[in-house]
């Protein structure tokens, strides 16, 4: 079974060499044990551009289609065989990363 | 489903101490005492079996619902629990063939049921698995309180709903959706790691705890009938998370603490529906059997020489009360002393409130005033903080601003027997 497992911040910025290093070492330890699928990290909600292509014309408009205090900063999709192990690896991959994660099962 | 909701209302009615059915041919009994003693197995059991907590708690309704049916014009079976796991069983593979979803569901089932086949209701610990998927922390408290209460406790939506004063329809979709997140995010059906068994257990106990408070704290004249059955619901649900943990000291505190708090259930309101604070009860009217039981939880943990836990130490605390015959023979400084432990493991300005409340009577009302005013500003906003002040003020001669104190508290509060009360200690003053 898959998880999305979202980072959530309200700072913008990249991760810190520290975090940076935690978050390395926290990836290497997924693929070891096969937790691993995908991981990025995102440019902030500033540089977003939505697209919106359902009526005749594609409209193209500038910023992030939900403002909001906090925001999606980077991302992992995780296998794992139910909630209670991936909530266990998201504990340790928010400790690296030093923020909060959204734990979502893919459908 | 009417005849599920009969044998629920036979149950909350005459839950414990129904006739054993060997020995009479009350059906109505016996379905009560098997809804009391069987319907959580029969979840857990199905539960298991077929890895779907939806298919198994419409398979024990619709079981129970035919024994509501059978059992009074053909008798009740020899072996009532076997019968109705038996029943409920054959109704969850009818549906699952009903819905010709057999093999996605058995597929589904597969994933959860790792273990060998084992006869359905044999093994004991299946309801504690049950009681930790409800509890689960991935899940909001109000659902883990309707779904523990649905699945363990066997009530209908409609009385869950009734006693949490929300609509059918808004309990019933706090219900599905709980379900569904389970289903969905694959919320695990076992029992929790040793070392993740603590705090799980303490997340199971606090949804228990909530369930008797909501039917302990809102006891008035015009709530809900209902709302005392849960601190029964709550009492028997805890009765057998003790069954099955019999080692963990703060599910034998929890549970010696709702005895304790249960026996002066009838002495707390008075016949005008007024409460009655714990100094001014009729004693005679507590339910001494409750107590003696409580009381021998309470050794029975001191004995154990660990360290005890929040709930034991507010059990011990309602001993030491429910052990004097007189107010006048409680022994305080054993309250304070309890009450210091407490603050210690639970440093929240509620708890030190109620240990300013024991020290009014060992050091005097001065003294403890000066420690409830300490707390002026995490509590502004609760009235059981500005009514402790008003009763200190009080007994201290200060009646202006014990008045402004009873007014505040009066603004705050919601209940309509503390609202009687602190009215006639309000008018009292001089």
């Amino acid at each position: 079974m898959q998880y999305l497992v979202s980072v959530i911040t309200d700072q913008p910025g990249l991760a810190t060499p520290e975090e940076q290093a935690a978050i390395t070492a926290f990836n290497t330890r997924l693929k070891a044990d096969g937790n691993w699928v995908f991981a990025a990290g995102l440019a902030g909600p500033d540089l977003s551009t939505v697209i919106d292509n359902r009526g005749a014309d594609a409209v193209v408009t500038d910023g992030p289609f939900l403002e909001s205090k906090e925001f999606l900063i980077g991302f992992w999709v995780m296998e794992a065989p139910d909630l209670d192990a991936v909530l266990e690896l998201a504990a340790a991959g928010s400790k690296a990363c030093n923020r909060k994660l959204e734990v979502r099962p893919i459908l | 489903m009417n005849a599920a909701n009969a044998a629920n209302t036979a149950n909350t009615v005459n839950a414990p101490g129904a006739p054993d059915p060997s020995d009479t041919t009350d059906a109505a009994a016996a379905l009560a005492r098997a809804h009391s003693e069987d319907w959580a197995r029969v979840v857990a059991a199905l539960a298991k079996r077929f890895g779907d907590l939806d298919v198994a708690e419409e398979a024990a309704a619709e079981a129970f619902a035919t024994a509501v049916e059978r059992w009074p014009a053909h008798g009740v079976p020899p072996n009532p629990g076997a019968w109705l796991t038996t029943t409920a069983h054959n109704k969850a593979v009818d549906r699952l063939r009903r819905e010709s979803k057999r093999d996605q569901k058995h597929k589904e089932a597969q994933m959860w049921n790792d273990a060998p086949q084992e006869p359905v209701g044999v093994v004991e610990d299946e309801r504690l698995r049950l009681i930790f998927t409800c509890a689960h922390p991935a899940l909001a408290m109000d659902a883990r309180v309707a779904l523990t209460l649905r699945m363990l406790g066997g009530l209908t939506v409609a009385e869950i709903a009734r006693a949490f004063l929300v609509t059918e329809a808004a309990m019933g979709r706090r219900i599905t959706r709980a379900k569904s997140k389970i289903k969905v995010a694959r919320i695990p059906y076992r029992v929790p790691a040793a070392e993740d068994l603590p705090r799980r257990v303490s997340g199971v106990l606090a949804v228990l705890f909530l369930v008797f408070n909501e039917g302990y704290l809102a006891t008035g004249p015009d709530t809900d009938p209902l709302r005392p059955a849960l601190t029964a619901e709550a009492i028997r649900l805890t009765r057998l998370i003790r069954t099955l943990l019999p080692h963990d000291g703060e599910v034998t505190g929890l549970l010696a603490l709702m005895l304790l708090t249960e026996a002066r259930q009838k002495a707390r309101v008075s016949a005008t529906g007024e409460l009655v604070t714990l100094g001014e009860q009729d004693r005679g009217s507590w339910d001494a059997a409750l107590i003696a039981e409580g009381h021998r939880l309470v050794r029975e943990r001191l004995d154990s020489g660990a360290a005890p836990g929040r709930y034991q130490l507010l059990a011990a605390i309602n001993a030491v009360h429910t052990s004097a015959r007189d107010v006048r023979d409680t022994d305080w400084s054993q309250v304070v002393a309890l009450y210091d432990q407490l603050v210690r493991v639970d440093p929240s300005p509620v708890v030190a409130l109620n240990r300013a409340i024991a020290v009014a009577e060992l050091d005097g009302p001065d003294v403890a005033l000066a420690a409830v005013d300490r707390l002026s500003e995490q509590l502004a906003g609760y009235h059981l903080f500005h009514a402790t002040r008003a009763d200190l003020l009080r007994r201290l001669g200060r009646s202006e601003e014990a008045r402004a104190a009873y007014d505040r508290a009066l603004e705050l509060a919601g209940n309509p027997g503390e609202i009687a009360h602190l009215t006639r200690r309000r008018d009292q003053l001089n």
